[in-house]
């Protein structure tokens, strides 16, 4: 029998729309769980009515707390809750990738606006600055000048919540107009895009154009390392080609694919079906074990 | 404008339009409501 899918979403993009027709097309019974109905009443495991649980959450801050309050009651789900944690902040994605030899752009974290300063001057620019959490290349700075890093920085000083005061700071790396967007499912780095742009930020959600990018050996086993970094399972990650070689720059959790299944060929939600589904069993299995 | 026989609830369309993002809030009969906007912790 067929594990049961819970699909736990915020609302149906083309993404969530894919799973959920593949999910259908293989007969497995699915459960869509809309995240802004849900309560859970923390104390006690309900029965769920699923095997597995597959997160597509819009939210960071909901998809993180729901995958802990899942996490506690032993349901398996895709991502878990640990690769969320990590994955949603990028300064906790840089430490893993550091702890396992993963290269990334050189990175510095300071707490104050002088200290951030500080940092921006040692690093030389340009520099780039990014919120600890968030996404599609928003609130992104490339800093060029020093009356450019006082201005950035009085701005995250005052203007913003307490996370923008913890100044995550990176190197610019010089990029040849694109950089690289692979899909690790499990232990394979399943297909990849170039992402290019006239524009230094070339995520597609600002305009990137996507083309189809030859997992090569090299990239293959930096993506799946990266991925094992933070935890394992679904992710995409976000490949610079510095003059050096290849730097891993960031690692997603809730994974947008629309764009790269005509552009690579590969059918990504089945991929992705078939890690949920051999989750669910490898957790049915354990259960039935002890 | 017009939408898909397999729209389902909370499914996001865009007006061919002006782009606007809408979000299905009924199916039958159909009804439509502007998606919210992105916040700060949205994304991937």
């Amino acid at each position: 029998m067929a594990p049961r899918v819970g699909v736990l979403l915020s609302r149906v993009r083309v993404e969530e729309k894919l799973l959920l027709a593949e999910l259908e097309s293989r007969g497995v019974e699915a459960k869509v769980i809309d995240d802004r109905e849900l309560v859970l009443a923390v104390e006690h495991k309900p029965e769920l009515g699923v095997d597995v649980v597959l997160e597509r959450c819009i939210q960071h801050g909901t998809a993180l707390y729901a995958l802990s309050v899942l996490d506690t009651w032993g349901v398996p789900t895709v991502n878990r809750y640990e690769v969320a944690e990590i994955c949603g902040n990028k300064l906790l994605t840089t430490m893993r990738l550091i702890r396992d030899g993963v290269p990334s752009p050189r990175t510095r974290v300071a707490f104050t606006p002088g200290a951030a300063l500080a940092a921006i001057e040692e690093l030389g620019y340009p520099v780039v600055m990014k919120p600890l959490i968030g996404s599609w290349g928003r609130l992104v700075s490339k800093v060029n000048d020093r009356e450019a890093a006082e201005a950035i920085v009085e701005h995250k000083d005052v203007l913003g919540n307490y996370l923008h005061s913890i100044y995550y700071i990176q190197e610019y790396v010089p990029k040849p107009g694109r950089d690289i967007r692979a899909f690790v499912v499990g232990d394979e780095t399943i297909a990849a895009i170039y992402r290019a742009s006239e524009h230094w930020i070339t995520n597609t959600a600002r305009g990137g154009q996507a083309s189809n990018c030859p997992v090569t050996a090299e990239l293959g086993e930096l993506c799946v390392r990266a991925a094992r970094a933070v935890g394992g399972g679904v992710v995409a990650i976000d490949v610079l080609e510095g003059p050096e070689g290849l730097l891993v720059n960031e690692v997603n959790y809730t994974m947008e694919f629309r764009n790269s299944i005509d552009t690579t060929g590969v059918n990504i939600p089945a991929k992705v079906v078939d890690y949920v589904l051999e989750v669910a069993r490898t957790a049915a299995g354990q259960t039935r074990d002890s | 404008m017009t939408v898909g026989s397999d729209a389902v609830k909370g499914e996001i369309v865009s007006c061919p339009d002006c782009g606007a993002e809408l979000e299905v809030k009924e199916t039958r009969p159909l009804a439509l409501a502007l998606a919210p906007e992105a916040e700060e912790d949205w994304g991937e």
